[in-house]
């Protein structure tokens, strides 16, 4: 029994990764979350960039959606989506653009579209949304995504985007960074396994020599982590 | 571009017979189970889907304001997405870089909701402006529901002013932005889009749901005054 919960594991994990000066494309959920906590613990310069258009954000509670009031009221700058998408995102001023998916291969590539044939699917998912193009246009692509063979599969459905700019996979289990071109599983949450890891994983999951441990959630970084509230969460 | 729970309300009463789009959930949610039963089952009629990228699409829109044939961008590069949108590979002229050409939006008639317009029908919104601007000068017709109407545009900066010669009607909807929000009016209904996921979820739910706050009423008053009563009995 730990102290914390699995998101909040992956949460932490993520913001650890961004800097002070990191300018980051986050979506809804776990990345906001993740791009929030680093704002309000070690990286308070970090650059929040929504898709909908506000560059510099810094919501006081985590909003529901990317087209939410405060985050433009907050914002260093507000922009019109084609603006986004043309000057910011694809002008490649975009250090770390965070993605998840209901699928990834091993080459960290992602399916958002469809499971089943994309004719007829047999669970229709939102889509791709900024997701094709994050995935070609920033430096660096963080993904966060619960471990379990359905998300882990050896072929995706439909491939949604590329893997190629994958340098992180976060799961609740552990985090995955290419080795060579394939997602190697590099560290280990505490208390989880790599056998764990290797159940949870549709293909003959690569584990790393020298597997290390992840930090646990410091007190300060639980604290602000927990005082980041969801509008509209129940 | 990322249809709501307006475009679920539509497709789920079976009239709409094709979307375009580059998102479709209900944010912060989920899915919009109208859209998912239409593209699984066909319920209650066949619905066609055109999909593109966000890029790609907002680059289609700004194309379409720009009166020209094509948009471009460096996007569409790898994955299955390319081979199901409308898009084509071109080399750019001066230095021979293969860049995505995406056909222009021009859509027939243009719906966009915006704070305020003047006594001439100028138009001012501001926020998060989305494509709304883009949308207007991209179609053929335009439509602008607006909060309020006042004496005089008072300039924001950062306020994106449409001059009444680029719109066709305007038409005052207070609150017409809901469930979604109009900055400086009041903020998005989060509970509502909660809500959704439960009400949409079924056939029979969401046809009740119809039946009760959309058929069941004559106008829009009568609609929000139904709203309210459920919304109160939910607390």
């Amino acid at each position: 029994m730990s102290e914390w919960t699995s998101d909040e594991m992956m949460a932490v994990e993520a913001s650890r990764r961004l800097r002070g000066d990191t300018v980051c494309f986050v979506g809804i959920g776990l990345p906001s979350l993740a791009a929030n906590l680093a704002r309000r613990t070690h990286a308070p310069g970090c650059v929040l960039v929504y898709e909908s258009g506000t560059i510099g954000a810094k919501p006081t509670e985590l909003p529901l959606s990317i087209g939410d009031g405060e985050l433009a009221e907050t914002a260093d700058a507000v922009v019109s989506v084609p603006e986004m998408f043309a000057y910011w995102l694809q002008g490649e001023r975009i250090d770390v653009g965070f993605l998840g998916a209901a699928q990834i291969d091993r080459y960290g590539n992602l399916n958002s579209t469809v499971i089943g044939p994309y004719d007829a699917p047999t669970v229709r998912l939102p889509g791709g949304g900024g997701a094709p193009e994050i995935a070609t246009s920033v430096r660096d692509v963080f993904v966060m995504l619960r471990h379990s063979r359905r998300a882990f599969v050896s072929a995706l459905d439909f491939m949604t985007s590329v893997g190629d700019k994958v340098r992180v996979v976060i799961t609740d289990i552990g985090i995955l960074e290419p080795v060579d071109g394939e997602l190697t599983l590099t560290a280990l949450h505490p208390g989880r396994s790599a056998d764990e890891a290797r159940e949870a994983t549709g293909w003959d999951l690569r584990v790393a020599g020298a597997l290390r441990e992840t930090e646990p959630p410091t007190g300060a970084e639980l604290q602000a982590l927990r005082s980041l509230r969801t509008k509209g969460a129940a | 571009m990322t249809p709501d729970v307006v475009y679920d309300q539509v497709i789920g009463m079976g009239c709409a017979r094709k979307l375009v789009f580059s998102w479709g959930g209900n944010p912060g949610v989920g899915s919009l189970h109208r859209l998912r039963d239409a593209v699984e089952h066909g319920w209650p009629v066949q619905l066609e889907l055109e999909e593109h990228s966000h890029a790609g699409m907002a680059a289609a829109y700004a194309a379409g304001a720009a009166n020209l044939p094509f948009g471009v961008l460096r996007g569409y590069r790898g994955g299955d997405l390319p081979a199901r949108t409308r898009v084509a590979r071109i080399a750019c002229p001066f230095t021979g870089e293969e860049l995505a050409a995406v056909p222009a939006h021009r859509p027939d008639v243009g719906i966009v909701h915006a704070q305020q317009a003047d006594r001439h029908g100028n138009v001012q919104l501001w926020g998060i402006s989305g494509v709304q601007k883009e949308t207007v000068l991209a179609s053929s017709r335009s439509i602008v529901t607006v909060e309020e109407i006042v004496n005089e545009l008072e300039r924001r900066p950062g306020g994106v002013v449409l001059p009444s010669w680029t719109i066709d009607a305007v038409a005052v909807a207070p609150g017409g932005a809901h469930p979604s929000y109009a900055h400086g009016y009041y903020d998005r209904d989060n509970d509502f889009y909660v809500a959704w996921d439960e009400i949409s979820r079924e056939r029979e739910s969401f046809r009740a749901w119809m039946e009760r706050h959309v058929l069941g009423t004559t106008d829009v008053t009568e609609y929000r005054a139904s709203l309210a009563r459920d919304s109160r009995s939910r607390v």
